[in-house]
């Protein structure tokens, strides 16, 4: 059915019946063309866009717990493609332009808000750093505008701007088409959009092991749901991809890492940009619940536990004080931690493995959320055609011997 | 209205010798000292408090601590404006101000209530199936501001937070009657004994009715030593059994208050066996209209009549899913309040009880701004029953919330539809009524053993849990009954959860946002998982329970940022001498972790004029500098020479005592992160120089490779940043006025050489002078005893007119390195910079040994001909200055990129600009005319090969 | 926040501690294959479950030490000085 203002009168008088389920609940089949490991947001759009784009239906995801329950459902929502690199800037702006017209392609509202994401420079290096990122941008075909002080405080009025701030506010830049988007709404509206193109989205369904072929292609999985055989398998399970891998045979250049948010309780608006201060390390932006959407540092010691160290929450906290004094009276109400696969340089990893047919999508480290769209559209490419997506082509596991590395965080000097 | 005071013994925690004058909304209200804001508010017959967050529902107070969803208000104004809270928390003083949230103007009258209207429409997760055209954007402000709450204050906050942190041997976390036992056995047992109460009471829920047992535990407690923190709240447990919890130190909104008070305080705790007795929460009956002012949990009007002295209502109506409803009519009936009737929605054997008996669900609530009566649905037919109170009694919910999150696992306990803790969680026991414990004497035997038994490092006996008595399934309910009070989930929201498939816990509270409010689901999370399980078909244990996360209440940013706040935050360093360049007009700025004079402006003079000045006059005559935060370490033992050869990229094994070098230090993936000079001080010590923000990295670099890698080289390394200041002198006169100031002759140009280093003296005062220079000019860089650096400022200083010598600072600094093609890390290298990229793959060549991040310099990256490398730009318009992070590309934006400039100041020396660049194949490129674009403007430029001045150096030798 | 037990300081926050990720980790020389020298940079085990790892006692005595820890539940299992093999069984 079409999600509509229609729809919800039709929903209002039929009180509630009129509506159908947003996916199946299926079985799990003997055996699909392609299988997706992983029901985040990733593993979602790669059998969206397999169908979609690539016309494979015979398509199942395999989801160890329920859907956008990994890192989909555990971020703090920011969309953005302010990259210095242009082999970056094209795959992340690629994958924002998907998402500016992905809540009318999937028929569910995202919620995208392109309020503005805004980087504060608190030191003349700070600006000089911000002048390159921002004509790297240009160079790229990427809207960005350097801010002056003022203009700062006027779009923040709650920032503190004052000289005698701790991390006095010089000025910074924008990217105008950075924003959030509702989080689980993308999982959700990729599920939902993938289900009825015929994908089977299998949850509580947990992969055990792989089969193997007569070359060492892999052949199917073995899971808690019985044994499923395809042609193809793709992981895009951020958080796990090495116990994945591990299981398949090899090593991956990633660690994993317990990622911090927290949100306040909500109050009116008071925060209308996505903003982040490279030197506090700080990163917030207000839901339109009205929350204060607060990131954290990495915990630095791996870690597949879901939760984070109260040590690096107060640091976060303070920085966020550091920043907005106001805030010191607003109440912290919910705290988290994801899993993230950190790879050296802070870029992904999305094409083939050392085990033929079985491919990977991985390595977002701290900023997976603004890539699902691209990060399925490249991985649905590779695995319909069993050739890199050119987008996807400088993102291989072989950089790591060449030395090739795309290092956004060491040339920016800034955490993703 | 219905409210009203009820005679003493009714009233436990108020003083009704003093009364309190606050106001709501404006208006003047009094209460008693030690009235909640709640409590006085019902006593004044006021029901409507605020309004809801989706449908602006007027909304009453519902509960009685911080469960509560619904009675939220903004208190105070000005900088200690403080958001939601919760009304049955706040006590009430003089002068209180407070203000309803989400409702305008009032929650009695409220614009907004209009979305109330269109409730139909705005079923659970409406907003995913709409408002997407043209764009979300374009809906989204308004909705904004329909949603979130209270208001956040504008002004920095005034007051202070504070953080203690303890380790008793046993921690006790509530303070109810199952707490006092454990505590005072645990400590009667000879623990070091710790207790934490929320209110400010001891005794829980028994603190305000006359409880002669509860009152002797509480002596007991005292009696036995152990250390009581009322008023405080654990709200976490982190990993390893830290527990933290938040002390209330002063209570919001008091008028008269000093001008910083300490308002909070974050106790972290490590025990090393951790009891946790946090009682139990009431779970409300579901049925429609439940939200209507006058609808409140039975066990919040018990407590408003026990500690307040407060009736809720004239006429109350008991709806029970629960023996314990029972008690409770009994004990209201007790304080004088009428109870019309019990209607026990569940089927038979009931106790016996002198309250008019029915036997039916709710049907309808009748009235609309307040409860008016109720109707019930019997077997025989419906009843109307008048009423003012409507009392929700539905059985309990253990507050497992710290057993959760101590990793304890839950199970359910089908006849009470609770979840209790399935064993102990590791390193901490639950006691009580979190345990699933109801009965008292059980549970007071229970709590003492395990308090005991923990006390001596025994095994806690275990728990029985035997829940509350039965409680009847929770069925779906139509009409407006709400599951989250706060959100406005309804019954039938759960539904629409369960038809879409929305059923998993988690997407059940991601889909309705059942239980996200700032109660965070106290009273809804359970309802909402058993009505999924209803409707589903699963039992309730495999639907399960979302995470319980910390906080388990709200606690302020303030309390978790503590200190950490204003000049605290990161303190800064400062130099040694920064009084006296203060007091001879410098200008400061941050730097990193340091302020640092970045300039010494004259009169009319700016930051540039002044730097441009300052650098000529290093030039022309000679300048003074302070460079006392460069990074110093002192490298010591038989094999440091060894060990610097594999930390460098150049060889300094064989440096002669004396002599100095300039090096670059890799990671091991190449990549240049630091560089300095070392110079060898004897056979087996060196002084080593790092980069002012390197010398932590580089130090803790060190210390991996030696204890890690080569733990058999016997080598020490020691930071001594903090003890050495550095006065540097540069320029042509540099001498002339180091030997006016004194210093010794055997320093002079000729009797020293460039890159060495010379213990001297003066005055007694030991001196390591290094000929070096930053700066292209003859340069001495005195290290000296860092608490006598501003003597040896004064003493230079006094020297000045004789040669004409400037004070400098960093700005003027980065001027004459620039000119002088000197790179400095992190502005003209970044992450992806290797040595040849800034002319030393010779150096690289020259060396046979292996050294850190060599192997990476192999790698077909490295061999890269378009790599990015360090060249000099001179603008064709020689009055411009390159903007610093222009781009050199072949066309205006969009383009590819060449490389960047790094580095461009106006060089007085040259009075032209001058400019680094990182530039694809760089060195192959000079004298190359190109393009640089800043924000769409053009810049021509030429490549040079630095330095842009004196290119045989013959300056550095004076 | 976990607690570390330093071999020569004894128990002590884990924000006195620097971790240097995974231990045991040999360095190849200068003749290894990009192939080899890639993976000593860059691939790990990087397991849900025990993982030997070293640790700095950095605002303390500095020293590194050797830890198993488990990745999942945070747990510490053993505790050895940086030079020794790691203990059997882990």
């Amino acid at each position: 059915m079409r999600y509509s203002a229609l729809a919800l009168l039709r929903g209002a008088l039929s009180g509630g019946r009129s509506w159908q389920p947003a996916w199946r609940s299926p079985e799990p089949k003997a055996a699909y063309d392609v299988l997706i490991v992983g029901g985040g947001g990733h593993g979602l759009a790669s059998a969206y866009y397999l169908a979609r784009n690539h016309g494979v239906r015979n398509v199942a995801v395999l989801e160890r717990g329920w859907l956008g329950g990994g890192n989909t459902g555990r971020n703090t929502t920011i969309v953005r493609s302010n990259y210095l690199y242009p082999e970056s800037a094209r795959l992340y702006d690629f994958s924002l332009r998907l998402y500016e017209g992905l809540s009318r392609e999937l028929n569910f509202n995202l919620m995208l808000s392109q309020r503005g994401l805004i980087d504060l420079a608190h030191s003349r290096h700070d600006l000089d750093s911000m002048a390159r990122w921002v004509n790297s941008m240009h160079m790229n075909g990427i809207d960005a505008r350097l801010l002056s002080r003022e203009e700062i405080a006027a779009r923040l009025p709650l920032l503190d701007v004052s000289p005698e701030a701790r991390y006095p506010v010089l000025g910074g830049f924008e990217q105008p088409r950075g924003g959030t988007a509702r989080h689980d709404a993308v999982a959700w509206g990729y599920a939902r959009a993938a289900d009825a193109l015929g994908v089977d989205i299998v949850q509580n369904c947990e992969v055990t092991g792989f089969l193997r072929g007569g070359h060492g292609e892999v052949t199917g999985v073995t899971t808690s749901r019985g044994t499923i055989r395809a042609q193809r398998i793709g992981l895009a399970a951020a958080g796990h991809s090495s116990v994945l891998a591990a299981l398949a045979g090899f090593r991956l250049p990633v660690t994993s890492y317990a990622l911090q948010a927290m949100v306040s309780e909500p109050v009116k608006p008071a925060l209308d940009a996505v903003v982040l201060s490279p030197g506090t390390g700080a990163y917030l932006s207000q839901s339109d619940k009205g929350e204060m959407v607060i990131g954290a540092g990495l915990d630095l010691f791996a870690s597949y536990a879901q939760r984070g160290s109260f040590a690096v929450l107060q640091g976060v906290v303070a920085a966020t004080l550091a920043l907005f004094p106001s805030f010191s009276r607003l109440k912290l109400l919910r705290q988290w931690a994801g899993n993230v696969d950190v790879v050296h340089d802070s870029s992904p990893i999305i094409g083939p493995t050392p085990v033929p047919e079985l491919f990977i999508n991985c390595g977002w480290g701290t900023g997976g959320f603004k890539a699902i769209p691209a990060g399925g559209w490249t991985l649905a490419h590779v695995l319909a055609t069993g050739r890199s997506h050119p987008l996807a082509e400088p993102f291989q596991l072989e950089r790591f011997h060449s030395g090739r590395l795309i290092d956004e965080a060491a040339a920016a000097g800034i955490a993703h | 209205m219905p409210g009203y005071r009820l005679p003493a013994p009714a009233g436990q925690c108020i003083d009704r010798q003093q009364r309190v004058g606050f106001t709501f909304n404006g208006r003047a209200y009094q209460g008693y000292a030690g009235d909640t804001l709640a409590a006085a508010l019902l006593a004044n017959g006021v029901h409507r408090v605020a309004r809801s967050f989706k449908l602006h529902r007027p909304r009453g107070v519902w509960g009685c601590g911080l469960e509560e969803p619904c009675a939220l208000v903004d208190v105070g104004s000005g900088p200690r404006r403080t958001p939601n809270v919760r009304a049955t928390l706040l006590p009430i003083s003089e002068g209180l101000s407070v203000r309803s949230v989400n409702c305008w103007p009032g929650p009695e009258f409220d614009v907004g209530a209009v979305s109330g209207w269109l409730a139909p429409l705005l079923p659970a997760g409406f907003y995913y199936k709409t408002f997407m055209w043209p764009s979300w954007r374009a809906f989204e402000p308004t909705i904004r501001r329909m949603a979130g709450f209270g208001r956040i204050g504008t002004e920095p906050d005034p007051d202070h937070y504070e953080e203690i942190a303890l380790q008793p041997d046993v921690l006790v976390v509530g303070a109810g009657i199952a707490g006092l036992a454990a505590a005072a056995a645990a400590a009667r047992a000879g623990a070091r004994t710790v207790l934490l109460g929320a209110s400010a009471r001891l005794g829980g829920q028994c603190a305000w009715q006359e409880d002669a047992e509860a009152a002797g535990l509480a002596a007991a407690v005292r009696a036995a030593g152990v250390r009581i923190l009322t008023r405080t709240t654990a709200f976490g447990v982190y990993d390893h059994a830290l527990v933290c919890a938040h002390e209330t130190v002063t209570a919001d909104g008091a008028a008269q208050l000093p001008a910083c008070v300490l308002r909070e305080r974050l106790w972290k705790i490590r025990a090393r066996a951790v009891i946790a007795a946090t009682g139990a929460f009431e779970r409300p009956v579901l049925f429609a209209d439940n939200d209507r002012p006058g609808v409140m949990l039975a066990s919040a009007a018990l407590k408003f009549a026990g500690a307040y002295g407060v009736a809720c209502g004239r006429r109350a109506v008991m709806i029970a899913n629960s023996d314990a409803a029972y008690a409770q009519a009994a004990r209201l009936r007790a304080h004088g309040i009428e109870v019309a009737a019990l209607v026990d929605v569940r089927p038979g054997p009931h106790p016996p009880t002198e309250v008019p008996r029915l036997l039916g669900e709710v049907h309808a609530v009748h009235g609309a701004r307040a409860v008016a009566g109720v109707s019930v649905r019997t077997g025989a037919g419906l009843r109307h029953l008048a009423c003012d109170l409507l009392l929700s009694s539905g059985g309990f919910a253990p507050a497992v919330h710290l057993h959760s999150q101590a990793g304890g696992r839950l199970r359910f306990l089908e006849e009470s539809a609770m979840f209790v803790p399935d064993g102990p969680a590791p390193s901490l026991v639950s006691v009580g009524a979190c345990a699933g414990m109801f009965g008292r004497e059980a549970v007071l035997a229970h709590a003492r053993a395990v308090g005991e038994a923990l006390a001596r490092e025994c095994p806690a006996p275990a728990a029985a849990p035997d829940g509350c008595g039965r409680s009847a399934p929770l069925r779906p309910v139509a009409g407006k009954a709400f599951v989250d009070l706060q959100n406005d989930v309804t019954s039938a929201d759960v539904a629409l959860a369960a038809r879409e498939n929305y059923r998993s816990v988690e997407h059940l509270k991601r889909y309705t946002t059942t239980g996200m409010g700032t109660d965070q689901g106290k009273t809804s999370n359970l309802n909402a998982l058993l009505l999924m399980a209803q409707l589903t078909g699963q039992p309730a244990a495999a639907v399960g329970t979302t995470r319980f996360r910390p906080p388990f209440a709200p606690v302020s940013f303030g309390a978790l940022a503590g200190r950490r706040v204003g000049a605290l935050y990161r303190p800064l360093r400062r130099l040694p001498a920064h009084a006296w360049h203060e007091s001879h007009g410098a200008q400061f700025e941050i730097f990193g972790d340091w302020v640092r004079p970045v300039a010494y402006p004259q009169a009319g003079e700016d930051l540039n004029a002044a730097a441009q000045r300052e650098a000529l006059a290093v030039r022309r005559q000679a300048g003074l500098f302070d460079g006392s935060p460069l990074g110093k370490l002192e490298v010591y033992g038989p094999d440091a020479a060894e060990f610097l050869d594999l930390m460098y990229v150049g060889t300094l094994s064989n440096l002669g005592i004396g002599q100095a070098r300039y090096g670059l230090l890799l990671n091991e993936n190449g990549t240049l992160v630091d560089d300095g000079i070392v110079a060898r001080l004897s056979a087996r010590r060196f002084w080593v120089n790092t980069t002012t923000a390197g010398v932590e990295r580089t130090a803790a670099a060190f210390e991996e490779w030696l204890q890690c890698e080569y733990p058999h080289l016997r080598v020490l390394i020691t930071p001594v940043t903090a003890r050495w200041a550095n006065l540097t002198v540069a320029g042509p006169r540099a001498w002339d006025w180091l030997a006016a100031a004194g210093l010794d002759g055997a320093l002079a140009p000729g009797r020293t050489r460039h890159m060495s280093l010379t213990d001297s003296a003066l005055d007694g005062v030991p001196l390591r002078v290094l000929r070096a220079s930053f700066s292209g000019e003859l340069g001495y860089e005195i290290n000296l005893p860092a608490e006598r650096a501003a003597w040896l400022f004064e003493r230079v200083w006094a020297h000045a007119a004789a040669v004409r010598g400037s004070l400098y600072g960093i700005e003027a600094l980065q001027i004459l390195r620039t000119e002088k093609g000197y790179l400095h890390i992190g502005t003209d290298t970044d992450g992806t910079t290797q040595p040849q990229d800034v002319g030393f793959a010779r150096g690289v060549a020259r060396k046979a040994a292996d050294f850190v991040g060599r192997r990476s310099l192999l790698r077909p990256a490295a061999q890269d001909p378009e790599r990015l490398q360090l060249v000099g730009l001179l603008g064709v318009d020689p009055t411009q200055v390159l903007p610093v992070g222009a781009h050199i590309a072949p066309g205006p934006a969009p383009a590819v990129s060449e490389g960047h400039v790094t580095s461009s100041y106006r060089s007085p020396e040259l009075g032209r600009g001058v400019a680094l660049a990182l530039l694809k194949a760089g060195t192959r490129r000079s004298g190359e005319r190109l393009t640089a674009y800043h924000l769409g403007r053009a810049f021509a430029a030429e490549v040079v090969m630095p330095p842009f001045i004196d290119p045989t150096g013959a300056r550095l030798h004076g | 926040m976990m607690q570390l037990p330093c071999p020569w300081c004894g128990v002590r926050d884990e924000s006195e501690f620097v971790c240097g990720g995974a231990s045991h980790i040999v360095r190849p020389g200068l003749s290894a294959s990009d192939a080899e020298w890639g993976s000593y940079l860059f691939f790990r085990d990087n397991p849900k479950g025990p993982l030997r790892e070293r640790w700095r006692h950095a605002y303390g005595c500095g020293q590194w030490f050797n830890l198993m820890r488990d990745t999942l539940t945070h747990q510490v299992l053993s505790v050895y000085p940086m030079a020794e093999p790691p203990p059997a069984g882990g």
